[in-house]
Formats: C-alpha cells, sequence, structure tokens
C-alpha cells in the first residue's frame, strides 16, 4: 500500500464511526431496550386473585374470549404509572378496549385507593403481590403493558408507560385490525 | 489515657466488623440447605437483573432482582438441575438476562471478532517484517566532493 494512502486511515476511522452514530440517532434504535421473549407467543398463565372484594380470581380464560386485550402491571407507589393512566382511561372510556390490571408489589388495599382516587380504567383486575405471576410475563417493572391478540397470543410487550404516540400509532390501530 | 485509646481501638474494631460488605441477598431468601444455598449464589452471579444494565441479581437490590432470586432457590428445591433453571430464566427474560452471551450465530462477531482482528492484525505484521530486510542496505560511499568537505570539517 501506498504509505500516503495509510494517512487516509484515521479519516476513514473517523467516517465509520460518524455514520455509525448518525445512523443511531436517526433509525430511533434505543440501546436501552432489553427486547422481549413473550412477544408472537402464547400467553403465559394468568392466574391471580382478585384486586376488588367480591370479584372472581382473574384466571387464563379472559385471555382467550375471541377479543384482544391489554394487560397492564401498574402499582400505587409508581409514578411513570401515574403518568399514563390517564390514557388507560382513555382507552377504557373513548375506545372501549378491554384493559387487565394486575398490582405489582403492591399491598391490594393501597391499590385499590389509588384507583379509587383517580379512576378506574380495569375491567378485571387482580393483584401479584409476591410478583411470581409477572415473572412469568417477564415483567422487570411497573408500568409494563402486553397486547394480546383474539387467539391468546402476546403481540406487544412494552417495557415503559404508553404514551399518546404508542396509543395512537401502534397500540389502537392492531386492536382496530384484531376486532 | 492508655484505657481511652483502647476504647477508641475497640470501638474502630467494632465499626469495622459491623460495616462488613452488605448483601443483596436477603436472610429470608437463603436456603437452609448449604449446597442448594450454594448453587443458587452461584447462578445468581450469571444472571443479570433486567432493569441493572450490569449487575447480577446476586448484587443487586431491585424489586424484580429479589423477586428472581426467590424464583432460583423455587427452581433448584423442585430439583432443576443449574441449565434448567437457567433455561427457565431466558424463557422469561431472553438470552438478554445471561451476564455471559451464549456462542450462536447472532452473536459470531462479538465472540470471534476479536480474535479475528489479533490474527489478521499479528499476520500483517508478520509479513511487514519479513519484506523489510533485517540489515539494512550499506549507505552509498561518498562521492569526490563530500570527501572534500568532510576532510575540511576533519581539519577545522
Amino acid at each position: 500500500m501506498n504509505s500516503r494512502a495509510l494517512y487516509l486511515l484515521p479519516l476513514l476511522t473517523l467516517l465509520i464511526m460518524a455514520g455509525f452514530f448518525g445512523w443511531s440517532l436517526m433509525s430511533g434504535r434505543d440501546p436501552a431496550s432489553i427486547g422481549s421473549v413473550m412477544v408472537n407467543r402464547p400467553a403465559p398463565p394468568l392466574n391471580a386473585p382478585a384486586l376488588r372484594p367480591g370479584e372472581p380470581a382473574l384466571t387464563g380464560d379472559l385471555l382467550k374470549t375471541g377479543k384482544p386485550v391489554l394487560l397492564n402491571f401498574f402499582a400505587s407507589w409508581c409514578t411513570p404509572c401515574l403518568a399514563e393512566h390517564p390514557l388507560m382511561m382513555r382507552l377504557r372510556e373513548r375506545e372501549g378496549v378491554t384493559i387487565i390490571g394486575i398490582a405489582w408489589k403492591n399491598k391490594p388495599e393501597e391499590a385499590r385507593a389509588w384507583l379509587k382516587k383517580l379512576g378506574d380504567p380495569f375491567a378485571y383486575a387482580g393483584t401479584d403481590f409476591d410478583g411470581k405471576l409477572s415473572l412469568d410475563w417477564g415483567l422487570s417493572g411497573v408500568p409494563e403493558t402486553y397486547l394480546i391478540d383474539a387467539n391468546g397470543v402476546v403481540r406487544l410487550h412494552y417495557h415503559s408507560p404508553i404514551t399518546e404516540r404508542d396509543l395512537n400509532e401502534t397500540i389502537l390501530p392492531l386492536l382496530r385490525a384484531g376486532k | 489515657m492508655r484505657k481511652r485509646s483502647l476504647a477508641a481501638l475497640g470501638m474502630t474494631v467494632a465499626a469495622l466488623l459491623i460495616a462488613m460488605p452488605a448483601l443483596a441477598v436477603e436472610p429470608s431468601e437463603m436456603l437452609k440447605d448449604p449446597a442448594l444455598e450454594a448453587r443458587a449464589r452461584t447462578l445468581s452471579r450469571e444472571l443479570r437483573c433486567v432493569v441493572c444494565q450490569n449487575q447480577s441479581i446476586d448484587d443487586s437490590a431491585a424489586e424484580v432482582a429479589h423477586g428472581m432470586r426467590v424464583a432460583v432457590r423455587e427452581r433448584l428445591v423442585a430439583g432443576d438441575s443449574d441449565a434448567a433453571v437457567m433455561a427457565y430464566m431466558v424463557a422469561r427474560y431472553g438470552d438478554y438476562v445471561l451476564l455471559e452471551p451464549p456462542f450462536k450465530a447472532r452473536t459470531l462477531v462479538l465472540w470471534l471478532g476479536t480474535p479475528l482482528v489479533l490474527v489478521v492484525a499479528g499476520l500483517l505484521l508478520f509479513f511487514a517484517a519479513r519484506r523489510r530486510p533485517v540489515v539494512p542496505a550499506a549507505p552509498p560511499p561518498l562521492s569526490d566532493a563530500e570527501k572534500e568537505r568532510l576532510q575540511s570539517l576533519l581539519k577545522r
């Protein structure tokens, strides 16, 4: 190789790195995202005691009604849950979506008080005080939201509070397509 | 005075003993069987806490790490092998949960990239060294003009 050409190597390295960083910024790649192995797999078991007194315990049958449902894990101590709560209310009241809520590592009376104060978006509500149910769902914390299709297959798994954008661009189109 | 310094020494030792490295593993989680507990600790050091980027569940105080430690112990008590416990976690959290990435098609670059760079660089270096003669060629003899200049410099 011509020794002059060697001097271009640092520049080439810089160009490759700049290209990679530029692509990272533009493509919307999220390096903090850990992905989910749940997506496109049949839903894990959903056996949980009811959160609201007098209601029957939750079972996996709730995911096989022939209609898509949202499954939302929350806790009264969780601030991001508070942030996404209005969107959950909107989904239930304006869009008529069936949402199943599970209180994660949360005392049932505290979760109930939280729902009473803010409004209760859940058609069914369960409690997972020791976190055992959530482990089967690959849950890393709260809030997390899953979309389960009419056949009981997980289609979406959000590791973060859902946003207006998630709702309008991903969740609602999928729900409408599933109906 | 002497008594006082002894007391100070005692206090220091006591403080050091109390300040033993904090364990994330809570006493309530530990198994009674020491052999099983030792296996659980070994496995926990290889499992990533999924909300902590690069901390094992053995080191992490996160809620989810607590739940995972308990699950590891439950699987062991149920008679699972070490490999079965790891497979149980991978089925729920994916390969991300393993602190040592598995060797598969998707991770080939990760595992083989660095050795490959080393081998290629070594080969390049080897051939470059062979092409260059070890003893540098003798410089051409001085021309007459140079000899004269050298003489005049030495005479000065």
